[in-house]
């Protein structure tokens, strides 16, 4: 699995730690012309931290966000798994978190006049790490994929 | 907590407040200061704020002050809320890259450093680290100490605290 090293939020001086979450390289994706497409995502995260779910349930905490560019292929949906609620001494509710080893789901479509050939695309994946002890900054990787449009 | 000699001088910074005031930790000369790096977003962070709210209210008149850096992205926007909600009785600024960097990069939060009366680092937290009587414990040591230390050092010079250029 490649750790994909990515921008430090904003303050790099407490992000300058390896990154608690990676994501492994994507296969190259097959679609067609006007056709549609899923893209699976790996990510781990590091044994004994977490990473906060996509709607955690504190206004302050920060989800998980996959994005991707309008442009030159059109994402839709994306679908991350159903999270873990955990209890930690921090919260007085269960927080909505993933941890170890988990898949994210996003759904593109080609557009109809696209030219055949491979087409790379990179968004970002913004995440945020604690354990029971510590938090670690907010980061954003790069995540990077290739179509194959036929 | 660190021995005498081992402490080295805590950096000097300017920030501001969520008044808008610029603080100095050079302010704060001769007092003892928990000086804690922390950010809204940190869930061990909230377990040590109630110690040090009380810490504040405890100690505020022996010599003793708190002081909150945060390390939030976004700033006033997101931390004001929260000090609300938290009901924060100590004063807070608005970090950033280059205090952390002084500070030997802040790796994880919270980081908590106690600064003795002659401006030195007597003792890091790093992580939820330590609990509340250890805090405490330190604390009154540090306080204990003579001002006499503050005001008449052995060496006859005296940097309370290191600014950078």
């Amino acid at each position: 699995m490649l750790t994909l090293l990515g921008a430090a939020s904003w303050h790099s001086s407490i992000a300058q730690t390896s990154p608690a979450l990676s994501v492994a390289p994507a296969a190259p994706v097959a679609i067609k012309r006007g056709g549609e497409a899923d893209l699976r995502l790996k990510a781990e995260v590091r044994p004994g931290f977490h990473v906060n779910s996509n709607t955690p349930a504190d206004e302050f905490l920060i989800p998980l966000r996959l994005t991707w560019p309008a442009q030159p292929m059109e994402a839709g949906a994306v679908t991350f798994p159903k999270p873990q609620l955990e209890k930690y001494a921090f919260s007085e509710k269960p927080v909505s978190v993933f941890s170890g080893n988990f898949e994210i789901v996003t759904r593109f479509k080609a557009p109809a006049d696209a030219q055949p050939g491979a087409v790379p695309v990179t968004g970002k994946l913004r995440f945020q790490a604690c354990n029971e002890k510590e938090c670690l900054a907010p980061r954003t990787i790069d995540v990077r994929v290739t179509f194959n449009v036929q | 907590m660190k021995g005498d000699k081992e402490r080295k001088a805590a950096p000097d910074f300017t920030l501001k407040d969520a008044d808008g005031k610029t603080v100095h930790l050079s302010d704060y000369k001769g007092k003892v200061v928990l000086l804690d790096f922390w950010a809204t977003w940190c869930g061990p962070c909230k377990i040590e704020i109630p110690w040090f709210m009380e810490f504040e209210q405890q100690y505020k008149d022996k010599g003793f002050a708190v002081l909150g850096v945060s390390m939030d992205e976004d700033g006033w926007s997101a931390v004001k809320p929260y000090l609300e909600r938290m009901k924060v009785n100590y004063r807070i600024v608005l970090g950033n890259d280059k205090v952390g960097d002084q500070y030997g990069g802040v790796d994880s939060l919270p980081t908590t450093f106690l600064v003795d009366r002659q401006g030195r680092i007597a003792a890091t937290h790093v992580g939820l680290t330590g609990g509340k009587e250890d805090f405490k414990n330190d604390i009154s040591n540090l306080l204990a100490t003579s001002r006499a230390g503050v005001d008449a050092p052995r060496s006859g010079v005296l940097a309370f605290f290191h600014r950078p250029n």
